[in-house]
């Protein structure tokens, strides 16, 4: 489903502050799998995300959704294969718009927007059905401002949003890292449940080692750039945050030294 | 101080008022919705009283020379979103430049400074002649006023569509309607040009009505629109919340900014000054809401009431 060749990305080249994000990342994901991501700050989680999302081109390497090549179309040209959550929650809504907009904008995603009707009232029952699902009393909130809810909210609407139109692969980055914990483990749910219902293809970076190893089928950890390590299937299912630590020292050598991961 | 004098010049300040508004409107679009502050409307401002007088004068009609006038209005704004997301330059910088470019477009499509019209030899829409002693059908007041209802009747249809919703989602935040397949450089661009066609439209009005294009005629245009976009905001923002009664808010704060203009010309202020005058106004209204964050925030309530 989701193809990285040889990924490379190197920010400010030739300057003091020139870092390589991406270093040579390759990365096969099947059709169905649900893959977490954990490493480091710096490690190229985020990069990797945002390189198959379009939001700047790669350096090197080919990035291919479900066998179509889309290194070089631009963001929101990709976006028709792709749903996206972000970190920070003012960013996947448009706050001065209503919640029932919002959900239409994105039900148009893909699509030649011309001078039909923003939003039908046929939608507008579709949508309050679907905001029921997620039991936060937004089905009667159809006209409100995004902007006046709350981080857990908007992270739910974002969701809904980002799966109106079956995406072939959504991208979560670290969408839960903004919220309390409560809210989170109520966002995280909401992810599982969509996502099972859906059976959607799903790349979900975290902070948080519990919530890795607790969700999805596959866990990949990355470092420099690249993936260092990739369990899956029962492994997976049997594994603890003390292993994923030991492996990690084995692996790369040194100490854990994220405290958030460690913690979360 | 003769009130009479006043009472005389209203009708005139508020045809001249509402002309403005149209030009607000289209400063609104993109002041507001699409989050830029276009310059680009001083140089509009001229360019399309210009393309209409010199079309009259050459024999088109009224309507056809207006809506040619408001082509030209939209190639401008295309110039300057052109400069804006093609060659990336900053969408301020793009209209200062687009705007400098139309200073030498103006003389040339007008072949001097100033070309001038007589309502009596044309036929005029709008004059000033047309403020008293015309049937009520062929006063300016009525007619701008007309044009202003289906102009706001035709852009609340726009913004509700599909495409309409997608440029509202481009101003309000680029990256999600990126994710969501909206291209916002296209969207930019479009915006610009709907407002810069706006502008062109009334600048055509606005030269009929005082019988002549000057090249200077756009000079400080940009800070008479936000004027009029701010009293309309801060006077009828609370009750009018519709997207079209917003826009009606901002016709209205135009014509109310014309008739104070009036009333402090009448008081016999140095018209030298007018300018001055406009600009420190816009200046402390724009800076309300950052005052209003900074120094006249609500402490948040911790813990409950403590004096229940």
């Amino acid at each position: 489903m989701l193809e990285l060749k040889n990924l490379y990305k190197t920010f400010n080249p030739g300057t003091i502050n020139e870092k390589t994000a991406l270093n040579g990342l390759s990365l096969n994901i099947k059709d169905g799998e649900f893959v977490t991501v954990i490493g480091g700050n710096g490690a190229g989680k985020s990069t990797m995300l945002n390189a198959v999302a379009g939001t700047w081109m790669v350096d090197e390497g080919q990035i291919l959704i479900d066998g179509i090549d889309v290194t070089k179309l631009p963001e929101h040209k990709r976006a028709i294969y792709l749903g996206r959550v972000f970190q920070d929650p003012m960013t996947g809504t448009a706050a001065t718009m209503g919640i029932e907009e919002n959900l239409a904008l994105a039900k148009r995603r893909g699509k030649t927007r011309l001078l039909k009707p923003g939003i039908t009232a046929a939608e507008r029952e579709e949508y309050r059905e679907l905001l029921k699902i997620l039991g936060l009393g937004l089905e009667d909130r159809l006209t409100s401002k995004v902007g006046l809810l709350s981080g857990g909210q908007r992270q739910a609407l974002t969701l809904l949003m980002a799966t109106l139109k079956k995406p072939k692969l959504l991208l979560l980055d670290e969408h839960t890292a903004a919220l309390d914990p409560k809210t989170a483990a109520k966002v995280l749910e909401i992810t599982d449940m969509i996502v099972n219902r859906d059976h959607l293809t799903t790349l979900m970076i975290t902070h948080n080692m519990k919530d890795a190893i607790l969700h999805g089928n596959r866990l990949i950890m990355m470092m420099d750039g690249r993936i260092i390590l990739d369990i899956e299937g029962e492994e997976k299912k049997k594994l603890t945050v003390r292993d994923l630590l030991d492996q990690f020292e084995r692996v790369s050598g040194e100490q854990f030294t994220n405290d958030s991961a460690l913690l979360g | 101080m003769n009130i009479m004098n006043l009472i005389n010049a209203l009708p005139g300040a508020a045809a001249q008022g509402l002309i403005w508004g149209i030009m607000a409107i289209g400063v609104y679009i993109t002041f507001r919705i699409l989050d830029v502050a276009d310059l680009t409307v001083d140089g509009t401002m001229c360019t399309g009283g210009a393309v209409c007088i010199m079309l009259m004068l050459s024999g088109w009609d009224v309507w056809p020379a207006m809506l040619a006038a408001t082509g030209v209005g939209m190639l401008a704004g295309l110039m300057t979103g052109i400069f804006h997301t093609f060659m990336g330059i900053p969408a301020i910088l793009s209209g200062i430049l687009t705007q400098l470019s139309l200073y030498s477009i103006n003389l040339k499509i007008m072949g001097k400074a100033n070309q001038a019209i007589n309502v009596s030899n044309f036929d005029l829409l709008v004059s000033l002649r047309y403020i008293r002693d015309v049937p009520f059908w062929r006063n300016t007041i009525f007619i701008v006023a007309v044009i202003i209802v289906v102009l706001i009747a035709l852009l609340y249809w726009f913004f509700g569509t599909e495409l309409g919703c997608s440029l509202r989602a481009t101003g309000c935040n680029p990256g999600m309607s990126r994710a969501q397949g909206i291209n916002t450089n296209f969207n930019k661009v479009l915006g610009l040009m709907l407002s810069n066609g706006l502008v062109a439209f009334s600048s055509a009005l606005l030269t009929q009505y005082q019988g002549f294009a000057d090249v200077n005629m756009g000079r400080g245009a940009i800070v008479i629109g936000l004027a009029a976009v701010i009293i309309g905001e801060a006077i009828f923002g609370h009750i009018f919340r519709n997207f079209a009664l917003r826009l009606l808010g901002v016709a209205l704060g135009s014509i109310l900014y014309y008739l104070v203009l009036q009333v402090v010309i009448w008081m016999g202020i140095d018209t030298d000054l007018l300018k001055l005058l406009s600009a420190l106004v816009v200046a402390v209204f724009l800076a309300f809401p950052y005052w209003k964050g900074k120094y006249f925030a609500k402490p948040v309530k911790k813990g409950g009431n403590a004096n229940a």
